[in-house]
């Protein structure tokens, strides 16, 4: 699943612009099915946490209203390139989403 | 028998299997980590009480929060926000909208250089104000921006 989450890190000075595109359904739990009428349960992605070589940058809890395939945007200052970004993310199922790249 | 004991070492009972399921492997890091989800102030169906739940009910209002979003949104299922805070120290910031079934989107924390910015795209049931929560400095500060949408997006 190293695929799963698309990153882009790019610098800026020394500020690494990260944008990272996740492929998830972000399931409410509050919509209907419009062929069956019944409510679709919830699934979407809780927590997200975003490294820098190793160091933990950002730790952001979601609720199921952040939209569809979900898009991140952060900024760490500091950043050099050939840093390394690792982002992980964990849903209310307990599945799990990876991703990295190199800071260019 | 004491009814109390009872419950006390049944609890005992399983905050002990729990610890080890987790060092021996059972449970995944990940497992232990779901579990600090703030339940209670995601699942509010309320601004007020989402907004206790996060400890945000005494914030100052501070135009040092920026809110980039658009002013009328065509779809509500995707609407881009992107928040600055200059508050010198800001630590995490919260965001919400105010009509939305769960009010509370995000809840985001920022350590090791990271700059107290985000950009993501929610999903907006109705015309309502977004509300920004920033912590920095043991203190509370907030920020509103009104966006109209079109098409609901829940």
């Amino acid at each position: 699943m190293a695929e799963a989450i698309k990153i882009r890190a790019t610098l800026q000075g020394d500020v690494a612009d990260v944008k990272a595109l996740m492929n998830h359904v972000m399931e409410t739990g509050l919509r209907q099915d419009p062929a069956s009428g019944k409510v679709v349960p919830a699934h979407f992605i809780q927590q997200v946490i975003a490294t820098f070589n190793g160091k933990t940058v950002l730790d952001t809890r979601w609720g199921p209203s952040v939209s569809k395939n979900p898009i991140l945007g952060f900024r760490v200052k500091g950043a050099r390139a050939g840093d390394k970004v690792v982002i992980k993310t964990t849903d209310n199922k307990g599945e799990t989403l990876n991703g990295e790249a190199t800071v260019a | 028998m004491n009814p109390l004991r009872r419950t006390f070492l049944n609890g005992f009972g399983a905050a002990g299997a729990l610890s080890i399921s987790i060092t021996t492997g059972l449970l995944k890091p990940w497992e232990a980590l779901a579990a600090e989800w703030n339940k209670s102030a995601f699942e509010a169906l309320t601004m007020t009480d989402a907004l206790k739940s996060v400890g945000g009910a005494g914030a100052t209002e501070s135009k040092d929060i920026q809110i980039k979003a658009p002013d009328h949104a065509e779809n509500g299922a995707a609407v881009q926000l992107e928040v600055t805070s200059k508050i010198a120290g800001t630590t995490s910031l919260a965001i919400f909208v105010e009509k939305n079934p769960r009010p509370l989107i995000a809840d985001c924390e920022f350590s090791n250089g990271a700059e107290p910015y985000i950009f993501f795209r929610t999903k907006m049931g109705e015309s309502s104000r977004i509300r920004v929560l920033a912590r920095a400095g043991g203190k509370t500060y907030f920020a509103t921006k009104e966006v109209s949408v079109t098409s609901s997006g829940c």
